[in-house]
């Protein structure tokens, strides 16, 4: 008799999670609280200035603080040349600055002694002469031709603009336009915003001289990555560097790039022969790790009388700060931008890029974000949501006549992915139904007289959630596949190791669900272990929604390798040939004799007791798993708010999310994942945002300024699924972590000016802060996030 | 000194003052010298090896740090050790005995009230002060008694019902 898989914790059980019980006991182990004998605490003095030349760096005080062990500089990392090292984008980046301090927050120079609060102490004794130079906080002022030169350091670098890029069919998208009744036009920032795991990062380094050996304990998505960037930077052989990425408190792309202070830990324990642990205080995490997004998006859309699309213009110039450090695939300049209005039937295309250095923190890291792909979506609604307006459509019926349908599948963008499956008018359906899409009108009238103002705002995307196919996206080189190991021992219990990195999604229980469901193993049975590279396969690491397309596929593949030799030793268990052997969950029978059958526990025993003549023992395997094509969830996101015109304020009434992410591995789980993400998106639209003055200093550097939602602002969410399983994934399912985000903000804003565009207003750039609505509400007029920045 | 051994840095920094303090942390009596500048929050985690306790901000904001202090909920890393001299503080590894969970951890579990937990020990924290205070909270009651407390994960909305879990659970117990 075949296992009923929800009793054993498979495929689509909403099964409790296993990390739960640590965390809840308060026995999780992060970074922080891993404590190795001997070790001496870290810390970095910053820049106080955004740019300015460093005249003299004088450590004299800081050495003759008791308990202070090494102080480097600059100069210290140059004699090893280690003061500068590579981004994940072909940029070099300094790790402890030797010419000039390019922003405010940049590293200077490092402390290691006794304990953390001596080598505070120390800091704040080193005296560092700065000549300060003009800043550049925006890509207006750096495309001055008068503006300072921000990479001198650079050969080639004779202005400060990083790159020109562009993609698309610029004649045919000509032609549309020339065709077209109606031309629409937005013009939006999408501000700079921080990650903000709670969890800041940190590492501690413990090189042992004796055997040559270096282990890193290090807050990072992607330990396997990293381990090759140290044995380049460090210029140790690989197998002597093992990175052990412990429990991570949270992640959302912050924790994916090689940051200074990684590099300078390492440097350090490998002075002094003793581990050294570095934690990042939150406005050293805030003030100099990546950040996302920070990038102004122009586009038009041609139009039909009729509502359909006939073509699409996009130009994005954005602000990478100091160091060109965005973590993405390598043929891409700017992430996959060029995933704008996938969801949509657009018949020519055209998108131009630059981006340019400024006097801020580096990053343009994937924010909960597949590379670029909150941007290009929530231009994309915002265009959706203008066009609308100036064609007098529906906002509804002017999404339905472009949504891609159902029998169009697989459907080629005008830029050139492949989407291959979905049902997007049915998600906006149940979307539109679940909120009252119908009697809304009248809603609104009735609130009019209340005095306040209500709007309704949607958001429909399709994103590409999964890289690779490694013959497109490569990091540095690295092709982006994924991978899985698999330990059956001889009791039918078993371990699983991958090569991508939970940090707070859950992976060890999921993958154990889908063994459980590619086996009849129990859930329970199965131990989950990432992030030690030397005990996992190599994998790339989790961002960019690709643990479950990638790595997830790969622990399925894995499986059934195992169920494959499984079947073997089934076939000499019950003396029949492999052919005469069926599967059910959990157990092989004779074909035409269900009785006679054993269970894969009993292959288990067996591969280890008692193995057919000529097949190896053992039931372990790997499976590596480069994914043929991306995976394309798709969205449709409604919200309903109210604003009061007295104030600028606005509530949401009730938010509606259809999710379709394919087949739902854990539904508790993914749930989960929305409602994070819908708070992300929340927060982004509402009051998220990291900016800076007109001398480049960060407002935003604190919890106090840099604004996050609590449990008070945060609204509820109401959810629902459609599912359209994923071709090509083994067990059909798509990548859910950052849709929310990605969507969700385009649903907030559309939402609010929806409320308030009857004054003729156009756009309000996020966040919508209750005096910048509030402003758009009394002037008719655009508030732009754009610069030139005001002093205020 | 109570190790066997005990190394002496060969400058003994000059005038360091040091403090004795005794703290009653999860219902043991607790003796640590330390200097006047320790935080509680670092008391706790380096010199008791109470890493439940997590620090998320150097501002007060984010509430990762929250203990209860003398049944009241503080933020540990805005509290100095020596304040907390003669008073009475609980952690999160003081919620659960060797056998049980405490209701509110197997709520946050039951619920799905945690993602990558950094937030939970202190949420937990704080709800339980709420819930001794008001067995029975309305969502708004628990959104506002949250309000210290930042998670960047979860979107809040299974923290709540994770409280509320609890709560009927601890009513339910409390009726037998
Ligand atoms: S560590 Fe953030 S409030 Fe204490
Ligand atoms: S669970 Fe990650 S911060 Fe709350």
């Amino acid at each position: 008799m075949a296992l009923d898989e929800l009793k054993i914790g498979g495929m689509g059980a909403s099964r409790r999670r296993v990390e739960d019980n640590r965390f809840i006991r308060g026995k999780g182990r992060y970074v922080d609280d891993v404590v190795l004998p001997g070790m001496l605490h870290m810390e970095i003095l910053r820049s106080p200035v955004a740019h300015a030349r460093i005249k003299s760096i004088d450590t004299t005080a800081a050495w003759e603080v008791p308990g202070v062990r090494l102080v480097l500089t600059g100069e210290t990392m140059a004699a090893r040349n280690l003061a500068w090292m590579p981004t994940l984008s072909y940029d070099t980046q300094a790790v402890l600055a030797t010419d000039k301090v390019r922003f405010q927050g940049q590293e200077v120079a490092a402390v290691i002694a006794d304990d953390p609060y001596i080598a505070k102490d120390a800091c704040s004794r080193i005296v560092v002469e700065y000549e300060s130079l003009p800043a550049i906080v925006n890509p207006v002022q750096a495309q001055d031709p008068n503006a300072p030169l921000i990479r001198d350091d650079k050969e080639n670098q004779a202005t400060n603009k990083i790159f020109d890029w562009e993609i698309g069919d610029k004649e045919a998208t000509d032609r549309a336009f020339a065709e077209a009744d109606v031309v629409s036009t937005v013009d939006l920032h999408y501000p700079r915003s921080h990650p903000s795991p709670l969890e800041p990062c940190g590492s501690i380094a413990d090189y042992d001289r004796a055997t040559g050996k270096l282990t890193v304990y290090m807050t990072t998505q992607a330990p396997h990555i990293i381990r090759a960037a140290v044995s380049l930077v460090a210029e140790l052989p690989e197998h002597m560097i093992r990175i052990i990425s412990p429990d991570l408190g949270g992640g959302f792309g912050n924790k994916v790039p090689v940051y200074p202070g990684y590099v300078i830990s390492i440097l350090a324990s490998i002075l002094t022969e003793r581990p050294v642990k570095w934690i990042e205080d939150k406005s050293g995490n805030l003030i100099s790790t990546g950040f996302g997004r920070d990038v102004y998006l122009q586009g038009q859309l041609a139009l039909r009388k009729d509502g359909k699309i006939l073509g699409m213009r996009m130009h994005t110039v954005s602000d990478h700060g100091a160091f060109y450090a965005d973590a993405q695939p390598t043929k891409f300049k700017i992430g996959l931008m060029h995933s704008t209005f996938a969801a949509y039937d657009v018949p020519a295309a055209h998108l131009t890029s630059e981006g340019f250095y400024t006097n801020k923190a580096p990053g343009g890291v994937a924010y909960r974000c597949s590379f670029r792909v909150t941007e290009a979506m929530f231009f994309q609604e915002r265009m959706m949501h203008a066009a609308a307006n100036d064609l007098g459509m529906d906002q509804a019926d002017f999404r339905r006549v472009n949504l891609v349908k159902d029998d169009m599948f697989p459907y080629r963008t005008a830029f050139g992915f492949l989407t291959d499956s979905g049902q997007y008018g049915k998600c906006l359906d149940v979307a539109l139904e679940a909120i009252g899409y119908d009697t809304f009108k009248e809603e609104q009238e009735e609130a009019r007289k209340r005095g306040k103002l209500l709007g309704i705002g949607i958001s429909t995307m399709t994103e590409p959630l999964g890289a690779g196919n490694s013959r497109e996206y490569d990091i540095l080189g690295i092709k982006m596949f994924d991978s899985a190991e698999l330990r059956v021992h001889m009791t039918g219990k078993a371990i699983l190791r991958t090569g991508a990195k939970t940090q707070g999604q859950g992976h060890e229980t999921t993958w154990a669900q889908i063994v459980a469901h590619e086996l009849g193993i129990p859930a329970d049975d199965i131990v989950v272990e990432e992030g030690d590279t030397d005990t996992a396969p190599f994998g790339m690491g989790t961002y960019a929604s690709r643990s479950t397309p990638v790595a997830g596929a790969a622990v399925a593949m894995v499986a059934r390798k195992i169920r494959a030799k499984a079947r073997k030793i089934a076939a000499h268990l019950l003396e029949v040939s492999e052919e005469d052997i069926e599967w059910e969950l959990g157990r092989f029978y004779v074909r035409g004799n269900e009785e006679r059958g054993v269970t894969i526990q009993d292959c288990a025993l067996a591969a280890y007791s008692n193995v057919p003549d000529g097949l190896e023992p053992g039931l372990e395997n790997v499976a590596y798993y480069d994914p043929p094509n991306l995976t394309w969830p798709f969205a449709a996101y409604v919200c309903k708010v109210e604003v009061d015109p007295q104030t600028g304020v606005w509530d949401v009434l009730k938010f509606v999310a259809v999710d379709d992410c394919g087949v739902r591995i854990n539904p508790m789980i993914v749930e989960g994942q929305i409602m994070g993400g819908l708070t992300e998106a929340y927060a982004m639209a509402s009051m998220q945002y990291i900016t800076f003055d007109e001398e480049g200093n960060c407002i935003g550097s604190n919890y106090m300024d840099y604004l996050l939602p609590t449990a008070w602002e945060t609204p509820g969410f109401e959810l629902h699924e459609v599912v359209t399983p994923c071709p090509h994934h083994p067990i059909g399912a798509k990548g859910i972590g950052e849709c929310a985000t990605v969507g969700g903000p385009a649903a907030f804003v559309n939402a609010v000016m929806n409320a308030i565009e009857h004054t003729g207003v156009r756009n309000v750039d996020m966040p919508l802060m209750p005096n910048r609505v509030y402003e758009a509400l009394q002037t008719g007029q655009n508030v732009s996030g754009m610069p030139p920045v005001k002093g205020d | 000194m109570t190790s066997l051994y005990e190394e002496v840095p060969a400058e003994v920094p000059a005038n360091v003052p040091t403090r004795r303090v005794t703290v009653t942390v999860n219902g043991e009596k607790r003796t640590v010298d330390v200097e006047p500048r320790l935080l509680l929050a670092h008391m706790l985690r380096q010199a008791l090896q109470l890493t439940g306790t997590h620090t998320g901000c150097d501002t007060t904001n984010c509430g990762a740090c929250t203990v209860l202090f003398d049944g009241r909920p503080i933020k540990s890393c805005t509290m100095l050790a020596v304040q907390a001299d003669g008073h009475d503080v609980e952690t999160v590894e003081g919620l659960a005995t060797a056998s049980e969970l405490h209701p509110i951890q197997e709520g946050f579990k039951q619920e799905h009230g945690l993602q990558c937990g950094y937030c939970t020990p202190g949420m937990m924290m704080a709800s339980k002060a709420l819930l001794e205070r008001n067995p029975n909270p309305t969502e708004d009651e628990i959104r506002w008694a949250l309000s210290g407390n930042l998670c960047r994960c979860t979107g809040y909305q299974n923290i709540v019902k994770s409280v509320m879990w609890a709560a009927e659970k601890m009513r339910a117990e409390e009726a037998e």
